[in-house]
């Protein structure tokens, strides 16, 4: 078991909390950096599709999780960067300005969803972000002389100057990049005093509120945040996909991010990145075990949207904190063995409280 | 005259999306929760009509009868086995809880070997009658919308007002807590809540089986119903039907004057516009807590 000495209140925020964090983390990224040296190409397009999926992730992670705000239409800032990144590549942009764009033009188009936001609370917001996903989806789709409409668009490999990222080594470079860089920014955002009034939004607006903290701004904020996140993603994914179509960005790619959050874990960093990672692998052990089942059930269209059903009804029932409070619990366990007990993580019943009261 | 007719079957539309959304309704009023299964329940329930009618041979009179007690019981047996056990867990979980119960409705319907994933059509006895008023066309399928429509309010109408079930009900959606306390079963009555919005979805799936077919993807339909709940007010029952047959008339009337595209999400525009100038809906109850 580990204690540790607080020495100074710097402590109390800093990223690595003891040495355990530095060493762990540490190889974790020299195992990434290095993937592309012993990893096949495959699998190294799974990471970068992991990669992609954990950066929108971090931005739903940061709305739903961290300020309580949910969102059914994340998928539409997503597809506004990959729009952007599209439109601006086959013009040539330099990928760092075109990212740029791509996180800044859909902040703006999440300042106008965080409007209703300022509002309507619970469902009535999802209800709202599922409509505002829907609206973007079809103005995609409509708007043909820039997005090619239905037909879809081809998106050109990035380029930056001379260079050209073409192999799949350099752009999972580009895309470590851009994830490490997004996961410090989330973790410092989480740790300062805006991080902090976002925790307090979730758990009692009235009690945020009478704390001075300003709702209308942190919830515009929020969502800003988490758009330019999803946006960024939504280059990258893009650049990976090279073609493009409205649908790519529809109501199933929102509850697909949706149920990425849920999985990994609400309300934890690690959970976005343990959502993606689950997201990706899904369907691959789908396609594995397909063969060992009877071909009536392993052949069948409906197996894949099955398994996401039960996994998902699976976690909201059992383990509530999602992956994340998965790996809590086991790493509790061995911190405190033999001491670990079975009702330490347990959650009081309640009363279903009351949304229509505000 | 022409406006008239789009206007006829924009009400006629309306009518459906106002079946589902009294689904959400009920289950909103009486357990606090919202579901994003009703879609996929009304396209069980049109698959059971089928079933009935096409492979049994069923006469459609018993086929719907039929159907709606299967819808029942797996209403509620939806609420017992999966929904009952996280009560009291955040709103959110259990609507997530509910998209995976769509997930699983729609992969098992296309996983039905040969079925599943065909598009059906359900034969109905009124299916190619249609009446000559003035210049104007009425359907039966659309008048057989309408006339059950307004049936079925009146018939929930009398219950909630009258039946014990029904004023237990009341009680129950208005304070859980109480209800339990003065000996009201709420556990119970949650389930029955859960196989009365089947039953409803069920209604909805067979009045609509007509109009667009029978499929797996069916179910998506209930993600226009949400606006319909919504303008409506999320807690009245009346208002369910009145926004539905709102967003029915709009989505028609922009498909007839505004250019392509404008029909698929007229009804997002208006339930954002609601939610922006008036969250409580038109006829929602503007309830305060007091601190």
């Amino acid at each position: 078991m580990r204690f540790i000495f607080k020495t100074s209140y710097q402590q109390d925020i800093q990223l690595a909390r003891h040495g355990g964090h530095v060493f762990w983390y540490g190889l974790l990224l020299w195992g990434l950096v290095t993937a592309p040296w012993w990893l096949q190409e495959y699998w190294l397009t799974q990471l970068i599709f992991v990669m992609i999926y954990s950066i929108m992730g971090l931005g739903l992670m940061l709305l739903a999780g961290f300020t309580g705000l949910f969102s059914i239409g994340n998928a539409a800032f997503m597809g506004v960067g990959a729009y952007v990144a599209a439109v601006l590549s086959a013009h040539g942009t330099p990928f760092p300005l075109t990212l740029a764009l791509a996180a800044g033009l859909s902040a703006l188009v999440g300042a106008v969803v965080g409007l209703p936001a300022l509002r309507v609370k619970g469902i009535f917001l999802g209800i709202a972000t599922l409509s505002f996903g829907f609206i973007v989806e079809e103005g995609l789709a409509r708007w043909e002389s820039v997005t090619g409409g239905n037909a879809g668009i081809h998106v050109k490999a990035m380029v930056f100057g001379s260079w050209k990222v073409d192999s799949a080594a350099s752009f999972y470079a580009v895309c470590l990049g851009v994830t490490v860089l997004s996961t410090l920014f989330v973790l410092n955002v989480l740790r300062s005093s805006t991080g902090r009034a976002f925790v307090a939004i979730r758990d009692s607006e009235v009690s945020a509120q009478s704390m001075g903290i300003h709702l209308a701004y942190y919830k515009t904020l929020s969502f800003m945040l988490s758009a330019a996140l999803a946006g960024v993603g939504g280059a990258l994914y893009a650049h990976k996909m090279q073609f493009i179509s409205p649908e790519q960005f529809g109501i199933l790619q929102s509850i697909d991010l949706l149920l990425m959050v849920v999985i990994g874990g609400l309300g934890s960093v690690h959970g976005a990145f343990l959502g993606a990672l689950f997201l990706i692998t899904l369907p691959q052990f789908i396609t594995l075990g397909k063969d060992y089942l009877p071909a009536v059930i392993g052949q069948a269209p409906g197996l894949q949207s099955l398994v996401y059903g039960l996994v998902l009804i699976a976690f909201v029932m059992f383990e509530p904190m999602g992956l994340y409070g998965r790996w809590l619990k086991i790493r509790t366990w061995f911190e405190l063995f033999p001491f670990y007990r079975k009702g330490m993580f347990k959650r009081q019943k309640s009363f279903q409280k009351s949304d229509r009261l505000k | 005259m022409q406006v008239l007719q789009v206007i006829f079957s924009g009400v006629a539309q309306g009518c459906i999306y106002g079946l589902i959304a009294l689904g959400f309704v009920l289950i909103y009023k009486a357990t606090e929760t919202v579901t994003f299964a009703q879609g996929e329940l009304m396209m069980l329930g049109a698959f059971a009509g089928l079933g009935c009618v096409t492979y049994l041979g069923w006469p459609f009179g018993v086929a719907v009868v039929v159907s709606m007690l299967v819808m029942a019981c797996i209403g509620w047996l939806i609420e017992r086995v999966v929904i009952n056990p996280v009560l009291g867990e955040p709103a959110f979980a259990i609507v997530m809880l509910t998209i995976g119960v769509g997930y699983v409705a729609r992969g098992l319907v296309t996983m039905i070997p040969n079925i599943g994933t065909e598009t059906h059509n359900l034969p109905v006895p009124y299916a190619d009658i249609s009446f000559q008023w003035g210049s104007l066309v009425l359907g039966a399928t659309q008048l057989v919308v309408m006339a059950s429509t307004a049936v079925l309010c009146g018939l929930l109408y009398l219950m909630f007002k009258y039946s014990r079930v029904g004023i237990a009900m009341q009680a129950t959606s208005q304070n859980q807590l109480a209800a339990y306390y003065m000996g009201i079963p709420v556990k119970r009555l949650n389930s029955l809540v859960w196989a009365l919005a089947a039953v409803v979805a069920t209604i909805a799936g067979l009045l609509l089986a007509p109009i667009t077919f029978v499929h797996a993807n069916m179910g998506f339909i209930g993600l226009k119903a949400f606006p319909a709940a919504v303008v409506g007010g999320f807690g009245s029952l009346p208002g369910a039907i009145v926004g539905g047959i709102l967003i029915g008339v709009v989505e028609s009337l922009s498909g007839f004057w505004l250019p392509e595209g404008f029909k698929d999400v007229a009804a997002y525009v208006v339930v954002l516009l609601m939610l922006v100038f008036k969250p409580n809906g038109l006829f929602g109850d503007n309830l305060r807590k007091k601190v």
